[in-house]
């Protein structure tokens, strides 16, 4: 066991990935020399050498493209895109090809890879760099869609996601890569794509939330508890697609009552789906509507507005406490 | 400090080997042999006759649209005939011939006209699916070029792309990648004057397409398209020079679109007839023909001999096409990813369920049960 942040956790999981398995490539701007903005890929470039931790031009598509290319050629690329908020211009090589080359070859070629890629707000960033689009992503067939919330199950999803025979969106929530240390065991970890993990059994209402959110989901939840008496079931997704969608129903069908969280904007986000997964499946379960406490349907404000945009564990508490009114 | 000239390392040079009356300049023609000459020639008339059949067989609703090839033979067999079977290939949507050549059957490329992945299922190996987003397929090249080199595997990446193509931005990025990486990648550019309605000259006032490849660092070349003999040539250089560790090279062949970008478009709209006349005096396939007469290898007997070979070849692959069993509507659920995720099995089920449920009620007589 060792203490270690999401960073180096994430760094642990791509090493030990490229020691055991010569066809894992690492590539993308700024991960080599300058061992990636965060450091993820730090001491990559000096262990496995140029021929397979690559530093690209600046150029998003290309370096989906390419990595397209490399899958099918047979390698397991790990891309890095800077920032999610750089996606949107590799986006059509992950729709147009990522997603479909297994599909439209009835299985001739797939696409094994992994795009990693920082997410998410409350790091003071400029314009376009705290972004949370991923529903774009859940919602395009052909890819898998996966957010770590914690140092240990980083490192054992971004395994799993190598490790998957296709397309992975693995989002990195900046605002935790530092924010605390976690034991993470010496000994290999993975985590099955399309779980989600209880985190915490209360059974008087079901948090659901993901990625950066989790903390003051958790936090919303010890409030409710030593103030209110009120314990809830805590349920982090860690996989948007496939969506573990029997987890949060046994909950729901015990609790009656549900708060999903997101950072992410609103409408048509992974707290819609959540919402209509539970109509489906719990629907003579459910005493309350299932609320959904979110960013807003604006672009992500500049960061001296970005506190109130972000759900934080009083506003949390303060909609469960309304869900449990209801 | 004065202003002075850089001057760059490159011409571009443009290649010119048999001319439109079929006349060759026998210091360049690369004396290819019988063998090889006989089989481009085959493959060129049965690409030519194939697009033919397709197209009456889109005026029939048998497949949906295409886009034919008529016209651009000699681009793509010039080039395509280069590579080994151990190379790769890597297409846009407009490369029936070069995949013909690659192998791929007839009845597959019915299918995926006709609609049905099936159709890219069974190409050759080494040789990816038809690529429909306008130079989106080029970054895949350069990738795929990567992984050769990391694996010290001597293939070399043949890829193609329209005039339209050059201006996207992937294009630039891909060129970029494979100059600054110096990957075994040959870019065949078929320029056949129109992206739809927008002509060569809307595209770029840069005067060549080759000379693009001059701002990556890697040399670019203008060819006669249209001319079997000059594209060959090219290719041959560029894959020499890439196979030998030499880098990427860009190949323009000037070429002309014969016939509509696809069935679904009417090019009396945007262009003049009189054009079309003039380049099909320029058509490959005859001066090709005119070529290979001059050489004695082949004659009017041969040539109706060919034909009829042709003819049949493609006879009997529509009938298999059409005789493949049809679809099964479930089967879209099974391939998207290595094993079924629960939402997809899920969905799979409510269709099978409806669809089961539906055809069991049309099935019944009129006046039936359950009315």
């Amino acid at each position: 066991m060792a203490m270690m942040n999401m960073v180096k956790a994430l760094n642990r999981a791509l090493h030990d990935e490229m020691l055991r398995d010569p066809d894992v490539v690492v590539l993308g701007e700024d991960v080599g020399v300058d061992e990636g903005v965060f450091r993820v890929t730090e001491g990559l470039l000096k262990k496995f050498g140029v021929q397979r931790v690559l530093d690209t031009p600046l150029a998003e598509a290309a370096i989906v493209g390419m990595s397209i290319g490399m899958a099918i050629y047979g390698l397991k690329p790990v891309c890095e895109i800077q920032f999610a908020g750089f996606c949107y211009l590799d986006y059509d090589q992950l729709e147009s090809h990522a997603a479909r080359i297994r599909n439209r070859t009835r299985g001739r070629f797939h696409c094994q890879m992994v795009l990693r890629t920082p997410y998410g707000g409350g790091i003071r960033a400029i314009e376009h760099h705290s972004e949370s689009r991923e529903a774009i992503y859940a919602h395009t067939p052909g890819l898998k869609m996966v957010i770590p919330s914690g140092p240990r199950n980083a490192r054992a999803l971004l395994l799993s996601a190598i490790r998957d025979p296709d397309p992975v969106l693995f989002f990195e929530p900046a605002a935790i890569y530092r924010a605390f240390r976690e034991e993470v065991p010496d000994e290999e970890e993975t985590l099955p794509l399309g779980t989600a993990q209880v985190v915490q059994v209360g059974g008087d209402v079901t948090l659901i939330a993901y990625g950066a959110m989790m903390r003051p989901t958790v936090e919303a939840a010890a409030v409710l508890a030593a103030e209110d008496g009120v314990h809830a079931d805590v349920i982090d997704l860690l996989s948007l697609y496939p969506m573990d969608t029997d987890t949060i129903t046994a909950s729901v069908k015990k609790t009656g009552r549900a708060v999903v969280v997101h950072e992410a904007p609103r409408t048509c986000g992974i707290g819609a789906e959540v919402v209509a997964r539970l109509v489906e499946s719990a629907f003579l379960y459910l005493e309350a509507p299932v609320r959904r406490l979110t960013g807003f349907d604006i672009p992500f404000p500049y960061f001296a507005r970005e506190q109130a945009y972000l759900p934080n564990a009083a506003r949390i508490a303060r909609a469960v406490r309304e869900t449990l009114r209801f | 400090m004065p202003r002075a000239t850089i001057h760059l390392p490159y011409t571009v040079e443009h290649l010119s080997i048999l001319d439109a009356e079929g006349n060759v300049d026998a210091a360049l023609d690369p004396n290819l042999d019988a063998a090889l000459l006989l089989k481009l020639y085959r493959t060129m008339l049965l690409a030519r006759r194939l697009d033919e059949r397709m197209l009456a067989l889109q005026r029939q609703g048998r497949i949906g649209t295409f886009g034919p090839i008529k016209g651009q033979e000699a681009a793509q067999l010039g080039s395509i005939c280069v590579l080994r079977d151990t190379d790769w290939m890597v297409p846009a949507f407009r490369e029936a011939a070069a995949l013909l050549w690659r192998g791929t059957r007839i009845e597959d490329l019915l299918l995926f006209w006709a609609g049905r992945e099936e159709g890219q299922a069974g190409a050759t190996e080494r040789t990816l699916p038809i690529a429909v987003p306008v130079a989106t397929q080029l970054p895949h090249a350069v990738g795929i070029a990567w992984g050769a080199r990391y694996k010290h595997d001597p293939a070399v990446v043949m890829t193609y792309f329209g005039d339209g193509a050059t201006s996207e931005g992937e294009f630039h990025e891909a060129l970029n990648f494979a100059g600054v990486m110096q990957l075994p990648v040959v870019f065949v550019c078929q320029n056949n004057q129109w992206a739809i309605s927008t002509p060569r000259a809307k595209q770029t006032r840069a005067q060549t397409l080759a000379q693009k490849a001059l701002a990556y660092g890697f040399p670019g070349i203008q060819v006669d398209g249209n001319d079997i003999l000059a594209v060959y040539v090219a290719a041959h250089e560029a894959v020499a020079r890439a196979r030998s560790g030499d880098g990427p090279t860009l190949i323009e062949c000037v070429t002309y679109r014969l016939s509509v970008h696809t069935t679904a478009d009417d090019p009396l709209r945007y262009r003049d007839e009189t054009e079309v006349r003039q380049w099909e005096a320029r058509d490959p396939l005859l001066r090709f023909t005119t070529y290979l007469e001059g050489r004695a290898l082949l004659d009017p007997a041969r040539r109706a001999a060919l034909e009829g070979e042709v003819r049949d070849e493609i006879k009997t692959a529509v009938e298999r096409f059409e005789a493949a069993p049809p679809p099964d509507p479930l089967d879209m659920f099974d391939h998207l990813y290595a094993q079924r995720p629960p939402e997809l099995s899920a969905q799979r089920q409510e269709l099978a369920a409806a669809l089961s449920a539906i055809s069991h009620r049309t099935a019944e007589p009129a006046g039936g049960k359950g009315r």
